[in-house]
């Protein structure tokens, strides 16, 4: 029987070896594409001189990058708030139909998610044309007015805020269907012996057993949400009078559009140290409810 | 016996270095017939047979020479074509040969080795090419691209003759006649009031004309003759910023009058939405090439047999026509460099010209002057008979591009970030006052100018 040399038997380094194509990946996937876009955010436009932190201090200087700001803000949290309810109401309606016939509901409804997003939101498109909307095809055959979803500030942020509901929803579903198939039955029949009704076992049992799992989906959604592109790439491009455009569509536009690398590089780390506060916040109080239940 | 097979081995390692640095020093004699590959990454055609006929032309150049040629036709839809560019750019690989639209020449310049005796063999031959094409490519004093066979085009006032003449009571085949036979006096007063009073009649009677108000080529292009046409410009030649000028603001007036009679959905428009403005039947009035009406030929005859092709109109500062010229530049990482020269050269040939002249049913435009004289396809082109004489300039017309007379670096950028049409928008559909809207447009326009 052959021997294993010494450095493998040692299970700490074995676990080490076995971390290494993580480690491979993480280091070519994530931390350099971090440090390549850091390292052109302090560069000139042509990239030939260190300039510090002048295209962060340039940006701020500009009024269209206040109002990608305010956009990317507006957009994240109303998709979001309006992601987490639907997907808890669907989650909650999907879990008190009998485990049977759960199944082929679980897997309708989470088609939207499934689908690649740049290819459903052209079916969007398509819906929301500019001239010939079949959205408005459909009205005006009810005498309706037509409705301009692409072509108005307000409806083009109503349009891609709704198409990025209808696309992560079924994330917040899944999440929240798998938190609600955890929690005890037990707790549920000791609630109604004492006489519970349903939205006190909604706020004193569901909601605090899933609470760890809505931060978790929150954040995720969060920063998914707001490093979004191909919705808003494919539907409006950013317009109409930029009022679409999101960090990750006017970072595109100022930096591979326009050939302003570093401008772009600092567009997109402009949410970075916000997010990573907002993460860790998160993640500690997580950590400390799972402690505290355990 | 070891120190000989020693020497002997250092010996056939030093011939055999000095052979393998004499062979990469050694110029490349045998140019296109030496074989290899080429790459082309070219522009996606908007009509229909274009890139056929143009593939053709470079297998058959590929097999006479013994070059593998791969063509990829690449679409400029979502600015694809730009985004390849700059993906290929920055990973130094892709591509040998790629076909630049006007503002990617400035944008790529590093990228893109100078073909100077390619170009300047082209011009000796066969005549000089469009000053706005030389402004575009000819950059740091050498030519950073060579005149592209197809994809150069103009925008022209597209229009249905027949409503122009019922609605607004303009005869456009009589005052743009299939002939030579223009009456420059009539024509001047073919202006943007005279053109806004037809704008107005044609909307009353359902049939608008539309131009896209958004952030995409097709935008930019309108707007950079009717910007032009009233003297205003967003920075100079000398790169100062001059939006801040009366003309600035006398066109944003105009535009804001203009835009009454525009379709809501022109903010949200593409380069696509134009064309299928006109080819529906519901529009008026486009400004476009003539892909719109070869289109409308196959897709809708009855709309196709009342477009007609005429200048644009007049404004305080003269009449332009927004032109877009294409080139093919060589990329600094194409291993085949000596192939590809020679093939810039065959593609800039008249027969070759002229075939994709026909291919495209007219809508290419060639940039050297000389070859408008080789076809007569613009002529030629029916149905209607005469409906794309006037295509190929013939009147007081001068060419413009968005971001004119700024230097190329930073027309181009007016170019690719939309500025025009972001300011026209703001103006038309915002709520924004006129010096507002400047304000943004300066604010924006630093951006652009920074170092």
């Amino acid at each position: 029987m052959r021997v294993l040399p010494p450095l493998l038997r040692r299970k700490p380094a074995v676990a080490v070896l076995m971390c290494v194509p993580l480690f491979a990946l993480i280091l070519g996937l994530v931390a350099y594409p971090f440090f390549h876009a850091l390292f052109l955010a302090t560069l000139n436009k042509a990239e030939t001189a260190f300039v510090g932190l002048d295209n962060f201090t340039f940006l701020f200087g500009r009024q269209t990058f206040w109002m990608v700001v305010r956009q990317s803000l507006l957009f994240a949290l109303v998709a979001v708030v309006f992601k987490a309810l639907i997907g808890l109401a669907a989650a909650h309606a999907i879990n008190t139909i009998p485990t049977k016939g759960q199944r082929k509901w679980r897997g309708m409804m989470l088609i939207p998610w499934v689908i690649p997003p740049a290819l459903s939101t052209l079916g969007w498109w398509w819906l929301f044309e500019p001239t010939y909307s079949a959205i408005n095809w459909g009205l005006t055959k009810f005498a309706l007015p037509a409705v301009p979803w692409l072509s108005d500030t307000f409806w083009a942020r109503f349009s891609i805020i709704l198409v990025n509901v209808w696309v992560g929803a079924p994330f917040f579903l899944i999440m929240y269907l798998a938190a609600l198939k955890s929690i005890p039955g037990e707790l549920y029949e000791a609630a109604d012996m004492d006489g519970a009704g349903p939205w006190q076992k909604f706020f004193y049992i569901t909601l605090p057993m899933i609470r760890n799992i809505i931060a978790i989906t929150t954040l995720f959604s969060i920063i998914v949400t707001l490093a979004n592109f191909d919705i808003v790439r494919v539907l409006t491009q950013g317009g109409p009078l930029n009022s679409t455009h999101l960090f990750a569509t006017y970072a595109f536009r100022v930096g591979i559009e326009s050939g302003d690398i570093p401008l772009g590089a600092a567009v997109s780390l402009f949410m970075f140290p916000m997010l990573a506060i907002l993460a860790f916040i998160i993640l500690r109080n997580v950590r400390r409810r799972a402690a505290s239940l355990a | 016996m070891g120190t000989k097979a020693a020497a002997s081995r250092r010996t056939f390692i030093k011939t055999a270095g000095a052979a393998a640095a004499g062979a990469l020093a050694a110029p490349y004699v045998k140019t296109a017939y030496s074989a290899g590959k080429l790459k082309l990454g070219l522009w996606d055609h908007w009509v229909p047979g274009a890139n056929e006929a143009l593939e053709q032309i470079l297998t058959r150049w590929g097999e006479n020479n013994g070059v593998e040629v791969t063509v990829d036709f690449i679409t400029s839809i979502g600015n694809k074509l730009l985004l390849t560019a700059q993906a290929e750019s920055r990973a130094g690989s892709g591509h040998d040969i790629f076909s630049h639209a006007f503002a990617m020449v400035p944008l790529f310049k590093h990228r893109l080795v100078p073909v100077d005796d390619v170009v300047e063999d082209i011009l000796s031959t066969q005549g000089p090419i469009a000053e706005i094409s030389r402004f575009s490519a000819f950059l740091d004093g050498a030519w950073k691209g060579s005149p592209s066979p197809t994809g150069t085009l103009s925008y022209p006032t597209v229009a249905r003759r027949d409503l122009f003449l019922e609605h607004a009571g303009i005869d456009l085949t009589e005052l743009f006649p299939a002939s030579d036979a223009r009456d420059p006096a009539r024509i001047d007063g073919w202006d943007w009031e005279t053109f806004r009073e037809a704008a107005a009649a044609l909307h009353a009677a359902g049939r608008s004309f539309g131009a896209p108000l958004a952030t995409t080529p097709d935008g930019s292009a309108w707007l950079a003759h009717l910007f032009a046409s009233y003297g205003a410009a967003m920075v100079d030649e000398q790169g100062e910023l001059v939006v801040n000028s009366d003309a600035v603001r006398e066109v944003l007036e105009y535009l804001i009058r203009l835009a009454e009679f525009m379709p809501n959905s022109v903010y949200a428009w593409d380069d696509a939405s134009n064309n299928r403005w006109l080819i529906s039947g519901e529009g008026g009035a486009i400004f476009n090439p003539p892909s719109a009406w070869a289109v409308a030929k196959r897709d809708n005859p009855d709309v196709a047999r009342h477009v007609w092709h005429c200048d644009v109109p007049r404004g305080p500062a003269g009449r332009f026509r927004a032109f877009t010229s294409f080139f093919w530049g060589i990329w600094d990482f194409s291993e085949n460099q000596s192939a590809a020269r020679d093939l810039l050269r065959y593609v800039a040939e008249p027969e070759v010209v002229t075939t994709m002249l026909r291919a495209s049913q007219g809508f290419d435009l060639p940039l050297i002057r000389s070859h408008y004289d080789h076809s007569r396809v613009w002529a030629e082109a029916e149905p209607p008979a005469g409906v794309l004489y006037n295509y190929a300039m013939l009147g007081d017309e001068r060419t413009v591009f968005a971001g004119y007379p700024a230097p190329p670096e930073i027309g181009a950028r007016i170019a690719t970030q939309q500025i025009l049409p972001s300011l026209a928008a703001r103006v038309t559909q915002g709520g924004d006052s006129i010096s507002d809207a400047v304000g943004w447009a300066e604010n924006e326009l630093e951006g652009v100018l920074r170092g």
